[in-house]
């Protein structure tokens, strides 16, 4: 049995001009697919352009060479079969939560009095049913990220990639949206591209763990099946035998380029 | 510190100011006047003074007038500074060719315009608008171009890919952005409004309160001089609360505003 392919990234290289005319590459020859269905985490250490990759697959940037496949056909502008959550807040400030989730719908051009309960129903099953007349400024950071996702699931995309989206949160409003995440994507369980810097993040959640190597020209140098059962509670499985066995095996590889990336960035720093 | 504290204090600055100022006008200190009457009135001749324009019904002509300009002006310059700020700040080619016009012409002092709008357009009440327009406009204008120009990058990246078209990105996130900064300065543009307008008429005009101020002062009539700057001063501050309530309801969204909700 095969099951398509949500996202294939070729050989996809991307590079920035800089300021004073030199390239900057930020990934070199990365070569990844997902799988319809398939949870991927992407970890690596701080500059390793992980997020760059993830910008790649959104169609937000071009890669230099290689290609984006969207369920087998060439990205060409925006990936409109995906929803992206931001690491930063990108709810729109002046729109309370319930117009920033009904928003989604609106778009596509769902009437406004369709679009509002739907919204409503979203709100209420990422637990915020009764912050609907709040603007993100009166909500806290986890509540935010609850809207964001709401906002993104409404439309219902194919697939979901997340750049560190609960980066900025505390650590256990982090494990109470992993878990959330993970209940959401059970349900329906869409592509999911999920880029993080957190080792334990990634395996609790994740059916695939990518591993990048230190920036620049950062490359993709592992790549291990989590054998979890699922569903998984993300504090249960932190305890799991399995879990820390895996955990040490990654681990093994990623310290070394976490060691690499902070050298190079001090050094970086000594230069300047 | 409660309210009323605070207002009691408020209005004990008040009353010390003018109860310094009829002592030092009407008693001699070492055999002199220090605040002599021809020059500094005094607080009861103002006082009655106002009270003879209201009784008389003669002022709300000229309060009229006033507000009239100020709001002409103040829309007026609004809408041109939304829809030039827009315009330039979509358009980076229009805007830096027309950067060192722009420059130019806010840094010229507007009250050498004021003839030149008389001249143009007359002593009604268009010159006068005319005038603060032409404050009104660069403030708008300044505001609203930082305002698009400065959208957050995520907030847009994610209006693209919720499937925003550029049209629904205008709508939803350069617009209400740049609404608010245009709000922001919102105390601004309606104070200058209303200098303009005054200073329009004082400079030439058949009524107002800048006229008004002109008369009085054309027959060193002191008391009616400072009159109409106190009964302007009580203008600005009803305005300004209005406005205070107007940018409560508009900007609920944010918490510079609204910090304790």
């Amino acid at each position: 049995m095969t099951t398509p392919t949500a996202v294939a990234l070729e050989d996809a290289k991307v590079a920035f001009r800089l300021g004073d005319g030199r390239v900057y590459t930020a990934v070199e020859k990365a070569h990844l697919s997902v799988a319809q269905g398939e949870f991927v985490a992407i970890v690596g250490p701080t500059g390793c352009g992980k997020s760059t990759l993830l910008n790649a697959a959104a169609g937000l940037l071009k890669p230099a060479a290689g290609s984006v496949k969207i369920f087998d056909r060439a990205l060409a502008g925006l990936n409109r079969d995906a929803g992206y959550l931001f690491q930063a807040d990108a709810l729109f400030p002046w729109k309370t939560a319930l117009d920033n989730v009904a928003i989604g719908l609106e778009i596509k051009g769902t009437p406004r009095a369709e679009a509002l309960p739907q919204a409503q129903k979203w709100l209420t099953s990422v637990g915020l049913g009764a912050f609907a007349g709040r603007y993100p400024h009166m909500l806290s950071g986890g509540q935010r990220k609850r809207v964001a996702l709401a906002q993104v699931l409404i439309r219902d995309p194919k697939i979901l990639l997340m750049d560190e989206p609960f980066g900025p949160l505390d650590a256990q409003t982090r494990q109470v949206m992993g878990n959330l995440l993970l209940d959401l994507w059970n349900a329906d369980r869409k592509a999911v591209l999920f880029v993080t810097h957190d080792l334990e993040e990634a395996i609790a959640l994740a059916d695939r763990v990518v591993i990048m190597s230190a920036g620049p020209s950062s490359r993709i140098i592992g790549d291990w099946r989590v054998q979890l059962a699922r569903p998984r509670d993300i504090f249960e499985v932190r305890l799991d035998k399995e879990f820390h066995a895996l955990h040490r095996e990654i681990w093994s590889v990623l310290k070394d380029e976490v060691m690499k990336g902070y050298a190079q960035s001090t050094q970086a720093a000594e230069a300047v | 510190m409660s309210r009323v504290t605070l207002l009691a204090l408020q209005v004990l600055v008040a009353v010390v100011c003018i109860a310094l100022w009829q002592f030092f006008s009407s008693v001699p200190v070492f055999g002199k006047v220090l605040l002599p009457p021809f020059f500094f009135s005094n607080p009861v001749d103002v006082f009655s003074q106002i009270v003879k324009w209201f009784a008389s019904g003669v002022i709300w002509k000229h309060l009229a007038i006033t507000l009239w300009e100020s709001i002409l002006a103040f829309v007026i310059g609004s809408v041109g500074g939304v829809l030039v700020g827009f315009w330039f700040a979509r358009q980076p080619l229009v805007a830096a060719v027309f950067d060192p016009y722009v420059k130019m012409a806010n840094a010229l002092p507007r009250v050498v315009l004021a003839p030149i709008f008389a001249l143009w357009l007359g002593l009604g009440i268009w010159s006068k608008v005319a005038l603060g327009v032409t404050l009104v406009f660069f403030i708008v204008f300044f505001n609203v171009y930082q305002g698009v120009k400065e959208v957050s990058r995520t907030v847009l990246d994610n209006g693209r890919m919720l499937g925003m078209s550029e049209r629904q990105l205008m709508r939803h996130v350069y617009w209400p952005s740049a609404l608010s900064w245009m709000f922001s300065s919102l105390h601004t543009s309606v104070g200058f409004a209303v200098v303009g307008a005054v200073v329009g008429e004082y400079l030439g005009s058949a009524a107002g309160l800048g006229y008004l101020i002109q008369q009085a002062e054309g027959v060193f009539d002191v008391a009616g001089v400072f009159a109409g700057m106190f009964v302007l001063s009580a203008f600005v501050i009803l305005i300004d609360f209005g406005v205070t309530l107007v940018e409560r309801r508009l900007l609920v969204w944010r918490p510079t505003v609204d910090g304790r909700g």
